[in-house]
């Protein structure tokens, strides 16, 4: 949180953007919305907004987010409430609307998913929400509004940070060499510390100072599409080739065809040069016409998960986690329990890359097994029985969690024309 | 003599879906060309084949000293439904530097 506020005071930015959904955010604040319909935009929203107000209003800093998650209007009331009991005044909001299209691809059960290639049918019935990446166009339409802050459900990472470019320097989407720029340098800042030295670090290897200080980038763009990225002085981190590399790349599948709402960017053409101290020059991103369909990610609800842990330790702790997993086993089976999915680690062996038989033995393991089904009941049984180790398993078992249940929401996606989708701005509040 | 890809390369990994992404990127560009050769989608199938079904494409950024690897079939089914801890694979990056290269470069 901290950083975000010393990038506001001390960044000589003019656009504060946060990224705020994982794939899905938009479906569990669907689930809150449908209890509370004043509910459902991210919870954050406003411990968030409370830090950064006074600052960005002070300055002319306009914030751009998409917060709004799965209620962009009661996002954007909720802003306002936060500006006027921060005695700001009556501080408008441009809400982008049209992310929704649940309702639109009810009717298109044919629609394919790109992750199985199975029918949208497949899932309907148990669909939560279904949301559109919007672009930076109808995020620039927004700011063209004037209004300080601009509010969103799903748009996709990087156009959050090229709206502004574009409504800046009146970048149209077929300036292709300048959208390119733009989005490379969204992608840049998208994971903000990511790029300043966080999810780098290795001891001996590849230090970063001051990592507790670790500060946010941001970036200086001109109007020709050079950018800069930098970082707010005086904090810590890193900001150099090696850093802006590894987040340039990543998550970014085929480079030569990285996939926004707003153009095919390819990366491998980029020359990323230092030009200062934590300032890294990114040039030479190119771009394709946008594809002519939306992303859509479906979520729907996909039973439970239920886990449990316990540990072992000393003489053969790990032949004793090991006998207590088979036992757990046999006393689901024995209640009549199945699972689509199980799962059995020992945490400090294999937990994270598996193959516990080539695995040195540690002093002390901790056991944990999990499992997804569609019932409940079998879910909880998970940890209910590996906490009962503690009493009906081997010897010298210890420190049980309470078993843990959660519900699965699960994330699949399909194209849809974005002709179909009905983007569009509202504003709360007078200009 | 053997080489790690750590020594010679950093990474990240990334996830979209049940696919992992991980990039290797070079300390030095002149050691490029050995990792193109020897640090195979083939090689990497093995190391990771108790973790992923595959298949793996490696996609060459040779401009910026590095590749990309894009691990199909890699995440327990997604990160939505997976029963792992490490839902996203962010500690695969470890299981590439950890390849072993048999050729190290003069």
């Amino acid at each position: 949180m901290v950083p975000a506020l010393e990038l506001a005071e001390r960044g000589d930015i003019d656009y504060l953007v946060f990224e705020c959904l994982a794939e899905r955010t938009v479906s569990r604040e669907n689930l809150s919305r449908s209890k509370n319909p004043d509910q459902g935009y991210s919870p954050s929203l406003h411990a968030r907004l409370r830090m950064v107000l006074p600052a960005c209003i002070k300055k002319g800093i306009r914030i751009v987010s998409n917060m709004g998650a799965a209620n962009p209007l009661g996002g954007a009331r909720a802003a306002r409430k936060e500006a006027a009991d921060l005695g700001l005044g009556d501080v408008a909001v441009a809400v982008v609307l049209g992310d929704d299209v649940s309702s639109m691809v009810k009717h298109k059960p044919e629609l394919r998913l790109i992750e199985n290639g199975e029918p949208l049918e497949s899932i309907l019935p148990k669909m939560i929400s279904a949301n559109a990446y919007l672009g930076a166009d109808v995020m620039c339409e927004a700011l063209n509004t004037g209004a300080p802050i601009v509010l969103s459900g799903r748009v996709a990472d990087p156009s959050l940070f090229l709206a502004p470019m574009m409504h800046e320097f009146g970048w149209a989407y077929d300036d292709l060499p300048k959208i390119a720029q733009g989005t490379a340098a969204g992608h840049l800042l998208e994971c903000t510390a990511s790029v300043t030295g966080g999810c780098f670090g290795w001891p001996g290897k590849k230090d970063v100072p001051d990592l507790a200080n670790n500060g946010f980038p941001f970036a200086d763009v001109k109007a020709d599409g050079s950018v800069i990225i930098g970082k707010t002085p005086g904090t810590g981190g890193r900001l150099d080739v090696m850093t802006c590399t590894e987040q340039l790349i990543y998550e970014i599948h085929d480079p030569t065809a990285y996939i926004t709402p707003d153009c095919v960017l390819d990366i491998t053409g980029v020359s990323l040069t230092q030009e200062a101290p934590d300032r890294v020059r990114v040039a030479n991103a190119q771009a394709r016409p946008a594809t002519p369909t939306y992303k859509v990610n479906v979520g729907y609800a996909d039973g439970y998960i239920g886990e449990g842990e316990v540990s072992y330790g000393g003489i053969d702790a790990v032949a004793r986690a090991k006998w207590a997993a088979e036992i757990v086993r046999e006393r689901l089976k024995r209640q009549g329990f199945t699972y689509d999915d199980f799962r059995v680690d020992l945490i400090g062996m294999s937990s994270l890359h598996d193959q516990v038989d080539l695995r040195p033995e540690p002093y002390e393991v901790r056991l944990r097994m999990a499992g997804r089904t569609p019932d409940r009941k079998a879910a909880h049984a998970i940890g209910f029985e590996v906490r009962a180790m503690h009493m009906h398993g081997p010897g010298g078992a210890g420190g049980a969690c309470e078993p843990r249940v959660r519900d699965v929401l699960a994330v699949k996606s399909v194209l849809l024309p974005k002709n179909l989708v009905n983007a569009q701005v509202v504003v709360e509040g007078s200009l | 003599m053997s080489v790690r890809v750590y020594d010679l390369a950093h990474a990240r990994a990334g996830d979209k879906g049940n696919t992992s992404n991980i990039s290797v990127i070079c300390y030095d560009a002149k050691h490029w060309d050995f990792i193109e050769r020897e640090l195979t989608p083939e090689r990497v199938a093995e190391a990771f084949k108790h973790l992923a079904k595959g298949p793996i494409k490696r996609h060459p950024l040779r401009n910026l000293k590095a590749f990309n690897f894009v691990i199909e079939n890699a995440l327990g089914g997604g990160v939505t439904v997976s029963l792992a801890q490490d839902i996203h694979g962010k500690s695969y990056s470890t299981v590439m530097l950890a390849i072993e290269l048999p050729d190290p470069p003069k």
